[in-house]
């Protein structure tokens, strides 16, 4: 019993990592770079949520995701679109400045102090089983994204046209595909789910802080990478599997502590059996 | 007693050396005259025989060509010859010392070097430094870590030692006067050239060149044809290549195996071999 | 012959001019250090530099030269610092005391400890590529985090942090600087040498060194176990220089950090990092103390804000004929070299874009032989010319 609410658990926590990672596999597949400050998108979608629940707690969700889609285009609109055709280190750094910059500015606009809020959604009585119903919610909602992203990926025009820019610019760009729009669309769809995992993330821990998206950004990373980077189904199946490890491994006591040990050390065994993760492409260079 | 325990701890240490170098069993060695010898070479990828029955016999000082349709399965016999695939069937020789299973360093190491069908230079390192990567593993020019680190003599004499004859080869090649620009800054028949002098550098017994003459035009490759005899010649090498253009390779090469599908379709002396119907059929069609 | 020994002291003079300057500097501080004219404040800031400037050249043995991206830096800084950190607390409760020998064998110890861990993460780069070899090297610093926070606290002091001895403060920078005097001769030698060679020849492609007779295997773990023993001597130092080593403090923000200073001085030269090192370092504690309370935040945001357009302005396809016209390289030309040809740049510096950090570099990911497309590859036309 105790077992399947750690998995009810993991899978939700799973959920909320999945969807960040499915922002970092967008973002690389499509614009070819990873985006560091991914992680302080769910932290402006944080705040805002803090900000506007007093008001409503539907209006807070909404204002969330419009924020972080505006903040997100912003981003690569002034500071990875000059420097597409550079070299990918540079848009690397640019990106850890990025994450750094969003993070002190949230310090000068909340102060550094933690802010508690809490949100109690209440719990669901089965028998003696007691599952709190934010985390069905994060669950029964990170599927639904994530099975209406893979629905817009393959039925729509404009999710079609993402994969072609994500297998070969040049040819995609030149079928009359407008790259530019596409990598904008790519950041605003990855800044979304962000703001949604800030939301149920928030709805986990109840703290905000500067950091409050560090570790979650960097989970779902791994996970994104657990999965395959660059591969849409990969950062769903990796963003689960370690939300579920990770929740195995917080009930077992002697275990707790190593959590983060633990799941950095699954990464690094899936890569080394798997170089390019369990679903990613693999690629070969020719001689 | 201390004797005791220095020797149990050498044997200890040799144990662990002899484990981490990896020693391979003893290699099959065969009495050949030749300088290459394929025995039934072949690659399987998946189920699709890309190359199969691959007997090649080159002889000392040969210059052989190896030509055949686009696909033919000829870049796949060099990277087999080279470690970069393992065969699946067969295996090959050089002068006599099986080869297959071993790394791509350690073929060259034993004698065969190669070139690429796209150009593999050191971008970003000089032309002279390209050749000196080359010469690194000769045994004439060994300097260990150590001696580098602490800037003893001997890294200092092997570093002008490897550089002179790095000099000495660019010459050969005409290469002398870009030797200080970078790799990735040589037009492209220069790039050719130099890619062949690095291969020439590790001192092999066996030239692997992959289609030197593409993207030429008439007098580079007319050059390159001179180029290649000189090799042969001053280094007393033997050399092994591909080609699309059938007047350079009939016009250089000794002997020549035309492979089509994978398979070798003839071989023989050029005019024989080009003129063979089946090769025509392979190139023209009916 | 006066022109011979007129070259030959100008040749000398240039190559060993960031040891001469260093050596200098260490020198006149020293006198004043010792004679009590530097406050504490000063102290510290040379302490952190000197780290900083040990981080950034080891780490541009592996970015710049190896080209491989290591995020976990920090990670062999940390094992570094609590190793060394343990041995120097248990050795300067015997005999020995709290003394310079006790300095250099905690020096040793973090050092092989260190590059011990180097070989571990070395393991994985003969088989990974690009960024998911960075996420092993970011696993690997996050896991030696873990790890020390949970030891025991009879171990290495747990989430408390371990106690470290102190040393002389007055010294203690001095040997900082003759560690980075050592770590400048170790790398640069190496790359200056054969060896060097051919750790820039795998950089600049791999397939190529192989077929040139090069051991991949041998050269990448030797510029992994080389950069991390230097990095272990950075958390020796910095364990000194702290009263406590707390693993919190390395963790990836820390390794990006060091990141950055090797980018930003420009990828596969090492004066460029030590430069760099220096001016962040020092920018860095200055900006701590002028702005203090809420103000501190500031910090961040101007170093972030420089670091955003410092980039831009450098790499932008846009800026391009911008910088070429106007850039400090082309201004230290005109004055002191005026023959400069662009041409013939000093082949060990590595262009970023060659470092495989990401897909540009994508057909490079996984180089293991593992046979998925079939036949011969004379589809794969050069870049440069035709296939025929």
């Amino acid at each position: 019993m105790d077992f399947l609410i750690t998995l009810v658990n993991g899978l939700s926590l799973g959920g909320i990592y999945a969807m960040i990672a499915l922002g970092y596999t967008m973002v690389y597949g499509i614009a070819k770079m990873l985006n560091f400050a991914h992680g302080d998108i769910i932290m402006v979608g944080g705040y805002t949520i803090l900000l506007f629940l007093p008001i409503n707690p539907v209006l807070a969700i909404v204002a969330a995701i419009v924020f972080c889609v505006i903040v997100g285009i912003v981003v690569e609109k002034c500071a990875y679109k000059p420097l597409r055709g550079s070299s990918p280190l540079a848009v690397l750094i640019t990106a850890i400045g990025v994450s750094t910059l969003l993070q002190s500015l949230a310090q000068v606009l909340f102060g550094s102090a933690p802010k508690q809020q809490m949100v109690d959604l209440g719990a669901l009585k089965i028998g003696e089983l007691s599952i709190g119903y934010s985390t069905i919610i994060t669950l029964v909602c990170s599927i639904a994204v994530m099975v209406a992203l893979n629905l817009f990926v393959k039925y729509t025009k404009t999710g079609r046209a993402m994969v072609a820019v994500s297998e070969d610019k040049g040819a995609a760009q030149l079928m009359g595909i407008n790259v530019n729009f596409i990598i904008m669309i790519t950041f605003a769809i990855g800044s979304a789910l962000a703001a949604l995992a800030g939301l149920f993330y928030f709805l986990k821990i109840q703290t905000m802080t500067t950091t409050f998206g560090a570790l979650p950004g960097i989970k779902a990373f791994t996970a994104a990478v657990i999965g395959g980077i660059g591969s849409i189904p990969g950062a769903m199946v990796g963003g689960l599997l370690l939300g579920v490890i990770e929740c195995i491994a917080q009930s077992i006591p002697a275990l707790s502590p190593y959590t983060d040990a633990i799941e950095f050390s699954i990464l690094i065994i899936i890569l080394l059996v798997k170089p390019t993760g369990l679903l990613g492409k693999k690629r070969r260079e020719k001689v | 007693m201390a004797n005791k325990f220095t020797l149990t701890l050498k044997k200890a240490l040799d144990a662990i050396r002899a484990k981490l170098s990896k020693k391979p069993e003893p290699r099959k060695t065969i009495e050949s005259d030749f300088v290459l010898e394929t025995e039934s070479l072949g690659i399987t990828f998946g189920g699709l025989k890309a190359v199969q029955n691959v007997n090649l016999k080159i002889k000392k000082n040969e210059i052989y060509g190896l030509i055949g349709p686009n696909g033919a399965g000829k870049t796949t016999v060099f990277n087999l010859l080279t470690g970069v695939y393992l065969p699946t069937d067969g295996t090959f020789y050089l002068g006599g010392e099986e080869l297959k299973g071993l790394h791509q360093e350690q073929i060259n190491h034993k004698g065969i070097a190669r070139t690429f069908q796209n150009i593999r230079l050191f971008n970003n390192m000089t032309v002279v430094r390209n050749v000196m990567v080359g010469l690194q593993n000769q045994p004439e020019y060994k300097c260990s870590l150590f001696e580098s680190l602490f800037r003893l003599p001997r890294h200092f004499k092997t570093e002008r030692a490897m550089r002179k004859r790095a000099k000495e080869l660019l010459e050969i090649f005409g290469l002398l006067e870009e030797r200080n620009n970078l790799a990735c800054n040589l037009p492209y028949g220069k790039q050719r050239k130099l890619e062949i002098a690095r291969a020439l550098a590790t001192n092999p017994r066996l030239l692997l060149l992959d289609e030197p003459a593409a993207g030429m035009n008439p007098n580079e490759t007319a050059d390159l044809m001179d180029t290649i005899r000189l090799i042969r010649d001053k280094f007393d090498m033997t050399v092994l290549l591909i080609e699309h253009d059938l007047k350079f390779v009939s016009g250089l090469c000794d002997r020549i195996t035309v492979l089509n599908f994978g398979t070798v379709l003839t071989e023989g002396t050029a005019q024989d071999a080009l003129n063979h119907p089946d090769v025509i059929k392979a190139y023209i069609g009916n | 012959m006066s022109k011979f020994t007129s070259t030959f002291k100008s040749i000398k003079w240039k190559k060993y001019i960031n040891y001469i300057a260093i050596a200098i500097v260490t020198i006149v501080l020293g006198a004043l250090s010792m004679g009590g004219a530097l406050p504490q404040s000063t102290l510290y800031l040379l302490e952190k530099i000197a780290i900083s400037i040990i981080l950034a050249v080891s780490l541009s043995l592996v970015v710049g030269f190896l080209g491989e991206l290591s995020l976990g830096h920090a990670g062999f800084m940390c094992v570094g610092a609590y190793l060394g950190g343990k041995i120097s607390a248990v050795i300067a409760s015997t005999a020995l005391g709290n003394g310079i020998v006790t300095l250099i064998i905690s020096l040793i110890v973090g050092g092989i400890c260190a590059g011990a861990c180097g070989f571990i993460v070395g393991l994985p780069a003969l088989r990974l590529k690009g960024d998911y070899l960075a996420i092993v090297t970011l696993a690997f610093g996050e896991i030696v985090k873990v790890i020390f926070q949970n030891s025991s606290e009879k171990s290495f002091g747990g989430p408390i942090g371990l106690p470290t001895p102190r040393f002389d403060k007055q010294y203690l920078f001095i040997v900082a600087f003759l560690v980075v005097l050592l770590t400048l001769a170790v790398i640069q030698n190496l790359i200056k040498s054969k060896h060097g060679r051919a750790i820039t020849a795998i950089r600049d492609n791999e397939i190529a060194a192989r077929a040139t007779g090069i051991n991949v295997t041998k050269y990448k773990l030797m510029g992994f176990i080389i950069a991390a023993v230097f990095a272990g001597f950075a958390g020796v130092l910095f364990s000194y220089s702290q009263n406590n080593v707390s693993s919190a403090t390395f963790d990836y923000n820390y390794s990006i950090e060091i990141l950055v200073m090797v980018v930003l001085g420009g990828m596969g030269s090492i004066n460029g990092s030590i430069i760099s090192a220096t001016l962040i370092t020092f920018l860095n504690v200055q900006l701590q103390n002028v702005l203090k309370g809420d103000l501190a935040v500031l910090k961040d945001l101007i170093y972030a804000l420089i670091l955003i357009v410092l980039v831009i302005y450098n790499n932008a396809p846009a800026l391009k004929g911008f910088r070429e016209k106007y850039n400090l390289r082309n201004l230290w030309h005109k004055i002191f070299k005026p023959k400069h040809d662009p041409a013939k740049v000093r082949d060990d510096a590595a262009r970023w874009d060659v470092v495989p950090t990401k897909i540009a570099m994508d057909e490079v990911l996984s180089t293991d032989i593992v046979i998925d497309n079939v036949g011969d590859n004379s589809a794969d036309i050069g870049e440069r010319g035709g296939n025929k």
